[in-house]
Parts: structure tokens; C-alpha cells; sequence
């Protein structure tokens, strides 16, 4: 198979792993209790006006197949509907909130790949008490929920040292740096250990294969061996790990956001669900999705030219 | 065997088992942990030093003192008991999440590793689309139109959960099916039904159970998180993830310690799941080798 075949082919598969997604995203609606009107509706202003406008705006008397395909038609020109709450359409109001969540998540990310990968090489090439120290920092990093780590940093950093601000995300760029410096660690925390733990492994299965022991006798140096030789043969281990560690980002934004009342897409997610904004909660769940298969996809096409051993479209047999 | 879970932490480090030296003493602790935090939620309501819901706002955040032994939170109310309640829904949730998901996940799992065919690739392609919502999300996604409660996160996320269990016995059954023993008893007139509950079940059993222990840890990170935001239990049940969010205002008037204490439980018994779970798999793991 050719790489433009393959490549081909996995657009495809994603293209309709996401149309499944978008229907159950929309098709969510109707799961709830009721007709979708009141459920659009619930708790606000019920006059018969309001299920107009409502009606009219989700065209609630069409079919069902015509509601959706007219949704994602519209969700493909980029427009979400309006939120019942702010009564805003979604797109101005998620594009409001997505400079401090995409600064935020860049720098977990930032973080998560510098700082695991680090920890994982270090352990695994150190072994001895520094790996033991690694291994039990790992342990705990991955046991510890990212609003438990948030809660803990506020405490430590901005109320008992004042180093950093308790919360909200700033204005400029320096200073939203600085307001989401102990977010991001918060929310880079749990992944940092996982990030190191796989790295460890992947290195120190490397480190028993015979090429190395071979390189190592022909008298390459230590140091080249661990980068050609050892390094470069997890880096497709750790790269398949892309899409997780995306969307978990994503995710836990929602509760380091509203921990730290950043005004981000996280704490807006939140805000809708607990004020039932259905439209908003929809907006978000598939942009997260989305976010996901595309990384998955990168992933997927990035893989071969890693790791030339990967035959094309083999990931689901190897891992 | 390879049964690797790249996307999740857990059982893919099986492999490595061989260069570590076992550290009993961490397991045993671990697991003395757990029964700890099983037994104080069995007898909650014998062990809580006073109600869980008192409300004395005179004592608020009043540290440690021989009526109250870890002190009294934001609203007077005693801590201990709040911690010691709060372990009841803070397991039971999860506990359902691995249920569901582990009894579910065989099922899927055996039929589609068994039969193949046109069922094993329906069970790929979902487990796909699935894979697509993080937990929590899915977890949100339900709320958001149930409405909060504990019965519908628990759902989602088992939901949520079921391909990490599906997708490793799938993999489990598929090695086990190549094995002499499934010939031998074919040939002896064994339905396929009787050899896989009878055999290839308990075979895969120790396996599928250490991937559970340490899902059991993940669903309660997760079901923390939702009643964190307020979207989990009912705001006056006493459950560590609300006590976390109870406590931030604490925290940020200087009195942390109503914070700490539901943070430590949390870290502390995940961290226990996980290196029980890891101890079970590393076994299985040294058994097959």
C-alpha cells in the first residue's frame, strides 16, 4: 500500500468515525426526558413564543434526519447554533474563550513532553535510586486527579507563598503566562507521570534488544547509543500516545479552569452543563472529539516516517 | 503474550516485569490500605464520630481538637466524618463503573475474540468511536441532559470504560483460542460455549481483573472530577470530590487543612488500586512466562 493510499484511507475512517460521533453528539437530545423543546428550554421561560423561536431555530418540526444533516451543515460552515443561556451564537462565544484554553493546553503540553520524556530517559538510563525516586514520584503523579493537583498548588503557591495568582487568566500575554503557570502544572501533572512511566519502559525494552548490545561492542559510545539506538526506537511508542494525552488535556481543562476560574472553553463547558446550554455543551464535546481524531490521524501518518518498521496501518495490531 | 494497552497506563508495562525486583512490603501496604478504606465505608455509620451533615457554623474551620480529630470544615461540619462517610459513594460509584464495564467488556470481548467475523469488526469500529470520548466527557455529555445524580456518570463512564476491558479480552481470548488444551477438548465434543466458560475463562480471568483494579482507580479520579464541578452526587452527600471543592474556599481563607485531608484520600487510594492492580498483572505475567 502507498503512503497517499494509506493516508487516504485513514481520512476516510476518520471522516466517518467523526460523522458517528457528530450523530450521537446530536442524538443526545432526544435521550432526554420529554420533547426536545421543553428539554432545550428547561427551567427558563416557557412562554409559547419562546418554543417558537425555539421550534424555529432548531426546526423541531422537520424530520429528524432533516434536523441533523441541516445541524451539520451548519456545524461545518462553523456555525453552532445559539446559546440558549447567553443568547450569543456559540461560535463568538467559544472564540471568546479559546485564547486562554489554547495557551493553557500548550503549556501542559509543553510541559508533559519536555518533563516526562526527561524523567522516563533519566530513569531508565540512571536506574538505581534515581530510577526508584522517579518511579515513586511517577507513581503518585499518575494517582493524583488534575483538580486535586490544582487545589493543592493554589494552596501551596499562591496562599501560603503568594508567588503565583490564585486564579482568573490575566490580560496580555505575560501576564496570562503568568496566571496559567500553576494551571498548566496542575493539568500537566497526571500526564508527566504517565508520559515518563511509558518512556521508561519503551527505553529500557529497547536497551535489551541485540542491536544495542551490537552497537555497544562495536565501541559506540554510551551516549550514542542511548540517543540512535535506544531513543529513537520508542519515540513510536510515545508518539502513539499523542491523541490521549490531547484529549485528556482537553478534558481536565474543565476542572482546572474552573479551579482556577480561568475564563477558558473548560469552565465554559461546565457553566453550560450545570445551566443545561444544551447547543454550547454540543459545540465543545465536538471540538474535543474532533481535536482528538485529528492528533490520532497526524499520529497515524507521522508513525511510518518514525519508525520505518511500522508497517503502513499496523498500529492496531501493535498496539 | 503480548497484551499491551498503549493508550492507558496499566497493564503495558506487563513485558517489564522481569527487570524489576518485587516490592512486597509496597503491595502489602497498598492492599492493607484498601481494607482500611473498605471497612471504614462498611461501617460508616458506626465509626463517624458525629453526623456528617451538622452544620455548626459557630465552629467553622476549627482546627483539630479532641471532639473533632481532624477538625471541622467551611461550614462547622467534622471533617472525619465527612471523610469517613464520603468513602461510601466515593467506592460505590466506581465500583459500579468497573461492574458494568468488566462484566459487559468479557461478554463483548469473548464473543467477538471467539467468533470473529463480521461481529468482531462491529466491536473495532465502536470500540473506535468510543475511544473518541474521554470519560469524563461522555460523563458531561449525560449530565448535561440527565441531569446530576450518580446513576447516570456511573453509566457513562462504564460506557466509557467497557472497550479497555473488551478490547484486552479480545486479545486475551484470541492467543488462548490457539492453545492445544481448546483443541483437545474440541475434539472431545466440547461446545464451543462450554470451553470457553468452563476453560478459556478462568484462564483469561487473573488478566481481565488486575485491567479492572486499576480501571477502578481511573473511574474514581473520574467521579471526583464530576463532583468537583457539582455535577455528581447531590450537593449535601458527603463524597471526597465534593469535600475537594468545599474546601478551595477554605484554602484560599488560610485553613487548609479541610482540604488536604479528602485530597490525600483520593491520591492515596487510587495510588493504592494502581500498585495492587500492577502487582496482580506483573504475577499473571511472571505465571505465563
Amino acid at each position: 500500500m502507498t503512503f497517499t493510499r494509506f493516508a487516504l484511507r485513514r481520512l476516510a475512517e476518520m471522516a466517518a468515525t467523526l460523522l458517528a460521533a457528530s450523530f450521537l453528539i446530536f442524538g443526545a437530545m432526544y435521550l432526554a426526558p420529554g420533547n426536545p423543546a421543553s428539554f432545550l428550554l428547561s427551567g427558563r421561560s416557557a412562554s409559547p413564543a419562546a418554543y417558537q423561536a425555539i421550534n424555529d431555530q432548531y426546526h423541531l418540526n422537520d424530520p429528524f434526519w432533516q434536523q441533523y444533516l441541516r445541524w451539520l451543515g451548519q456545524v461545518l460552515h462553523g456555525d453552532f447554533g445559539r446559546s440558549i443561556e447567553y443568547r450569543t451564537p456559540v461560535s463568538t462565544l467559544i472564540g471568546a474563550r479559546l485564547p486562554s484554553t489554547l495557551l493553557l493546553v500548550g503549556l501542559a503540553l509543553v510541559l508533559v513532553v519536555a518533563v516526562g520524556l526527561a524523567l522516563g530517559w533519566i530513569g531508565a538510563v540512571r536506574g538505581g535510586a534515581t530510577d526508584g525516586a522517579i518511579l515513586v514520584g511517577t507513581t503518585f503523579a499518575v494517582g493524583t486527579p488534575s483538580f486535586v493537583a490544582a487545589v493543592l498548588l493554589q494552596g501551596l503557591f499562591s496562599v501560603e507563598l503568594g508567588w503565583f495568582p490564585s486564579g482568573g487568566s490575566g490580560s496580555g500575554f505575560g501576564s496570562m503566562l503568568w496566571h496559567l503557570t500553576l494551571p498548566a502544572l496542575a493539568l500537566a501533572l497526571y500526564l508527566i507521570g504517565m508520559l515518563a512511566r511509558v518512556t521508561r519502559s519503551a527505553m529500557l525494552e529497547a536497551m535489551g534488544h541485540e542491536h544495542v548490545t551490537v552497537a555497544r561492542s562495536r565501541g559506540v559510545t554510551e551516549r550514542q547509543v542511548i540517543h540512535r539506538h535506544v531513543f529513537r526506537n520508542t519515540l513510536g511508542t510515545v508518539l502513539t500516545m499523542g491523541g490521549l494525552i490531547v484529549s485528556t488535556l482537553l478534558i481536565c481543562t474543565v476542572l482546572v479552569e474552573t479551579a482556577f476560574s480561568v475564563d477558558g472553553i473548560g469552565q465554559l463547558l461546565d457553566l453550560s452543563t450545570t445551566t443545561k446550554d444544551f447547543p454550547v455543551v454540543q459545540a465543545i464535546s465536538l471540538i474535543i472529539v474532533g481535536i482528538f481524531m485529528l492528533v490520532n490521524f497526524v499520529v497515524d501518518l507521522l508513525l511510518p516516517l518514525v519508525d520505518p518498521r511500522v508497517a503502513l496501518g499496523a498500529r492496531g495490531a501493535t498496539g | 503474550m503480548t497484551t499491551a494497552l498503549v493508550r492507558r497506563p496499566g497493564l503495558a508495562r506487563l513485558r517489564l516485569s522481569r527487570n524489576r525486583t518485587g516490592r512486597p512490603w509496597l503491595y502489602l501496604l497498598c492492599l492493607g490500605f484498601l481494607a482500611v478504606v473498605v471497612l471504614l465505608a462498611l461501617l460508616a455509620p458506626w465509626l463517624s464520630p458525629h453526623d456528617p451533615n451538622a452544620v455548626d457554623l459557630g465552629n467553622a474551620l476549627a482546627g483539630p481538637s479532641a471532639s473533632h480529630p481532624l477538625g471541622v470544615d467551611g461550614s462547622g461540619r467534622d471533617t472525619a466524618s465527612r471523610l469517613i462517610t464520603g468513602a461510601r459513594t466515593s467506592l460505590l460509584g466506581p465500583l459500579g463503573v468497573v461492574v458494568f464495564s468488566t462484566v459487559v467488556g468479557v461478554v463483548v470481548g469473548v464473543t467477538a475474540g471467539w467468533r470473529g467475523g463480521w461481529l468482531d469488526s462491529l466491536l473495532s469500529r465502536t470500540t473506535e468511536l468510543v475511544f473518541a470520548f474521554p470519560g469524563l466527557l461522555l460523563a458531561i455529555l449525560i449530565v448535561s441532559i440527565y441531569g446530576e445524580g450518580l446513576i447516570a456518570p456511573v453509566v457513562a463512564l462504564g460506557v466509557a470504560y467497557l472497550p479497555y476491558v473488551s478490547r484486552l479480552t479480545r486479545s486475551l481470548v484470541l492467543a488462548e483460542r490457539k492453545r492445544p488444551y481448546v483443541e483437545a477438548y474440541r475434539v472431545q465434543g466440547h461446545s464451543g460455549l462450554q470451553i470457553c466458560l468452563r476453560h478459556v475463562l478462568p484462564n483469561i480471568a487473573p488478566v481481565v481483573l488486575a485491567q479492572s483494579t486499576i480501571n477502578f482507580g481511573y473511574a474514581l479520579i473520574d467521579l471526583a472530577g464530576l463532583s468537583f464541578l457539582g455535577l455528581g452526587v447531590p450537593a449535601l452527600t458527603p463524597d471526597w470530590g465534593r469535600m475537594v471543592f468545599d474546601g478551595e474556599s477554605a484554602i484560599q481563607s488560610g485553613y487548609p487543612l479541610s482540604a488536604i485531608l479528602p485530597c490525600a484520600a483520593i491520591v492515596l487510594t487510587v495510588v493504592a488500586f494502581n500498585v495492587v492492580g500492577e502487582r496482580w498483572a506483573d504475577q499473571v505475567a511472571r505465571r505465563d512466562r
